[in-house]
């Protein structure tokens, strides 16, 4: 009965991205954000971005969302909405303030992101992007397995250059084949820094095992695309501004625009040849 | 029991590196605190407790060996220069270091407890513990299973963002 009401509530979400790491701190927040942005831009489409870190919301403060509260009616949660055709939903809506830790084991987690599934009313959506927390537990293993409700086209997976990193997003890039999810492509985030003064270009974090570009190699996987690094970008998310619409001539700008319509072309395809199938 | 206390009871002090957020450098730091205090004369071991992102055996480049158990338990492995600082981390008991560890939170808490309890640290003046991003299971399953032993306290660390 419980699969039938989620079944029931994503019924009307056409496409599903999930947004993973297994490390933290390399945007998969501000990634997510940007996705959700990037694809609102269109009018005509419905996106909802649902944020599962419960530890370590972040989605509400680069929405400009922060002490937003959600609104409950008779059909379910209300999400809060940054434009009218982008909705968001975060546990940070929930806290009564924004330092109250939430100290919660695996089963409790679990409990709210399904409730986040069950209960938000989400209305007819075009683009559902899911923003998750580092690692691979419980938050991942249950947001895979309320979504088999419904079709998630795949996962995008973020990572930065540094091999500290891109030892944790093998383990995510496993991860996904273990449950079968499919992965769209690998974002490299931070992936060098262009002086606006002096237009050297350095590497913040070099990559000592060649970077992302090398790991999809190996492990057959998509690079959709590298980032640089801007210092706008940080700025925009703690003003909860959309980076996009800030600096619009940023080099990051044109390589997120672009990732973002690999990940947009991806989806219609894939609902292109499901159709084909059924 | 005895032999829970016995395998912490010859460290000194217990000091556990925090931030609530990922990637801002608490494995960076973990390491580098270590590796200063063992350089200022003192006995170090790490506790690496990040059970799906564990980083300090690359950083201190031994991702590629093997824990052993003894009598007194798991004997941990011996980093540094000097081979002097011991460290234990579940990078160490992984098959392949690219498999990725899919636990639900009561299987994580088990192994915390276990890697708490069961290492035999010998005689240290600092057991560093570094831990993952949040505030869940392992932050409190190994805040419960020090809580009886010389924890001295908390770093935290942040970027300015």
């Amino acid at each position: 009965a419980e699969a039938a009401e989620l079944r029931a509530r994503l019924r009307a979400v056409r496409h599903t991205v999930l947004v993973l790491s297994g490390k933290g701190g390399v945007g998969k927040s501000t990634f997510s954000a940007l996705l959700a942005h990037g694809l609102a831009a269109d009018e005509t489409k419905q996106v909802a971005l649902l944020d599962i870190d419960i530890c370590g919301p972040s989605i509400p403060k680069i929405m400009g969302l922060e002490g937003e509260q959600v609104h409950q009616s008779g059909s379910g949660w209300s999400p809060v909405y940054v434009e009218e055709n982008l909705g968001v939903m975060s546990v940070g809506f929930l806290l009564s303030s924004p330092d109250d830790a939430v100290i919660w084991r695996g089963p409790k987690k679990n409990g709210l992101i399904k409730q986040f599934l069950r209960d938000v009313d989400w209305g007819e959506v075009d683009y559902l992007i899911v923003d998750t927390p580092p690692g691979t537990s419980d938050e991942h293993l249950s947001i895979v397995q309320y979504l088999s409700a419904t079709r998630i086209d795949g996962a995008v997976i973020v990572t930065t250059p540094q091999e500290v990193s891109l030892q944790d997003v093998r383990k995510e890039i496993n991860f996904c084949r273990k449950v079968k999810l499919p992965i769209i492509g690998v974002v490299e985030n931070m992936s060098g820094f262009v002086c606006p003064k002096c237009k050297n270009e350095s590497q913040i974090f070099p990559p000592t095992t060649g970077g992302a570009e090398k790991m999809c190699q190996n492990l057959s996987v998509s690079l959709l695309g590298k980032v640089p690094l801007d210092p706008q970008i940080g700025k925009s998310c703690d003003s909860g501004q959309s980076f996009l619409a800030e600096a619009p001539e940023s080099p990051a700008t044109l390589s997120y625009r672009n990732i973002i319509q690999r990940i947009q072309e991806y989806c219609e395809q894939h609902h292109l040849q499901e159709e084909k199938i059924m | 029991t005895s032999a829970e206390r016995a395998n912490l009871a010859g460290v000194r002090h217990i000091v556990l590196v925090l931030s609530g957020k990922g990637g801002v450098g608490k494995s960076t730091l973990s390491t580098e605190l270590a590796l200063a205090l063992r350089h200022a004369g003192k006995r170090v071991g790490i506790l690496d407790v990040d059970l799906c992102g564990p980083s300090i055996p690359r950083m201190l480049r031994v991702q590629d060996s093997a824990v052993h158990q003894c009598d007194s338990g798991w004997v941990p492995v011996f980093v540094g220069q000097d081979k002097a600082i011991a460290l234990m981390s579940i990078g160490f008991l992984l098959e392949r270091p690219d498999d990725a560890v899919v636990w639900r939170g009561p299987k994580k808490n088990a192994l915390i407890k276990q890697f708490v309890t069961d290492v035999a640290w010998g005689e240290l003046d600092f057991l560093i513990v570094d831990t993952p991003p949040g505030t869940s299971d392992e932050h409190i399953s190994t805040v419960e299973a020090l809580r009886p032993h010389q924890l001295l306290g908390a770093v935290l660390v942040t970027t300015p963002q």
